[in-house]
């Protein structure tokens, strides 16, 4: 066989292969995806509390399962908000909170009561955010803007000096606040005395 | 217009891919057992299959015939199919996770569909025009995921219907193949 008939197809299907070769070569670098990109859409519906009360050890590998298909109605810190929200990422049908976990309830946030602490740092160890600042046989407490409220902290405490309470203005149970009744024998200022006087 | 029509419906029922001209069968038996995959590799089936015969038929039309070297189109047409199906899966995976995750692993299964290259292969016999070729490819998907839609409905309620115990599983599933393949043989004559 000569050259000049085997030359064409060799070169058209090296060409042809080089330029998909090329193109594909292109696309995993272009394209190129870090893990899975829904597991870190799921994550970020998620309530980032990392209590651990859907049975996994934080919100990451909780959205792990969810990728892979497990139920989304673990989450009782997210509630059915959190539910919702992954239901309509992921299109499937919405279900209510499993009671297994825990119910749903307002978010709280740690409280220490600093004159009992004795410095014993487990509630540091146990805080998976470590929103706890203090060091040992140093009083401790916590830094509320980074507490999610998971109450991981309140077992350990040997000295039950920790308090869940209500936090401050969560934007789920926000209302405005009524405007203090008036006492009956509030003391009015010369101003208020001219108002009435002049009515 | 009518012309574009005429192939659409030539191609999903007159001379289905499945069931009148025996192609893709493997998925057809294969994937057909719950409904829920089936729409997935339908879904799959129609992206893939436009797409090659979009991409086969700019590789045929503009390498293979200048260089007269269409008895080389089969391989061409898998290495476009390969290369296209690759490239769709990658992009996919970045662009659209939902997407990825419904089609999932039968995006690449779609590679060794042997329809997919029979839609290219037909394009280039019929010297079908661009237009054409596209239309054929979806109209050719769209029979598949009829059919393939149709008979794993039909196999979920097989499943849990009363089967004679020596035709239960494959056996009931051939027999039904074969009577929805009779039934589309109706459709012959009709373009």
């Amino acid at each position: 066989m000569n050259p000049e008939t085997l030359l064409p197809p060799v070169l058209a299907l090296l060409g042809l292969a080089l330029v998909f070769g090329a193109l594909l070569g292109y696309a995993a670098t272009a394209f190129k995806v870090e893990g899975n990109p829904l597991v870190d859409q799921i994550n970020e519906l998620l309530p980032q509390t990392q209590c651990g009360q859907c049975g996994y050890p934080g919100c990451k590998p909780y959205a792990q399962s969810i990728a892979e298909g497990g139920p989304i109605n673990k989450c009782p810190p997210g509630g059915a908000g959190t539910i919702h929200a992954l239901a309509k990422l992921l299109d499937v049908e919405e279900q209510a909170l499993d009671a297994e976990h825990g119910k749903e309830d307002i978010r709280k946030v740690a409280y220490i009561r600093e004159a009992e602490c004795i410095g014993c740092t487990k509630c540091i160890q146990a805080c998976p955010v470590d929103a706890i600042l203090g060091s040992a046989k140093h009083m401790h407490t916590v830094i509320v803007s980074e507490c999610t409220g998971c109450d991981l902290c309140v077992e350990p405490c040997p000295v039950d000096c920790i308090d869940m309470i209500p936090a401050k203005n969560p934007l789920q149970n926000w209302h405005w606040q009524r405007p203090a009744p008036r006492p009956a024998q509030m003391q009015l200022i010369a101003s208020d005395w001219m108002q009435g006087a002049s009515r | 217009m009518t012309d574009i029509l005429l192939l659409l419906v030539g191609a999903v029922l007159v001379n289905n891919f499945v069931l009148t001209q025996f192609l893709g069968l493997c998925p057809f038996m294969g994937v057909s057992s719950k409904l829920e995959p089936a729409l997935g590799m339908a879904a799959a089936t129609t992206f893939v299959l436009t797409l090659t015969s979009f991409f086969s038929y700019l590789v045929y039309r503009y390498l293979l015939l200048p260089l007269e070297l269409t008895h080389l189109r089969t391989i061409a047409f898998i290495l476009v199919i390969a290369g296209v199906v690759n490239f769709t899966e990658m992009v996919m995976k970045k662009t659209s996770p939902v997407l990825y995750k419904v089609l999932g692993i039968f995006l690449p299964l779609i590679t060794v569909n042997c329809a997919v290259l029979a839609v290219a292969l037909l394009n280039s016999n019929r010297a079908n025009s661009f237009v054409e070729s596209v239309f054929y490819g979806f109209g050719a998907a769209a029979g598949f995921s009829l059919v393939l839609i149709l008979f794993s409905a039909m196999r979920e309620r097989l499943a849990v219907g009363d089967v004679p115990e020596p035709f239960k599983g494959p056996a009931i599933a051939m027999i039904t193949a074969g009577l929805m393949s009779l039934a589309f043989m109706g459709f012959a004559g009709l373009v």
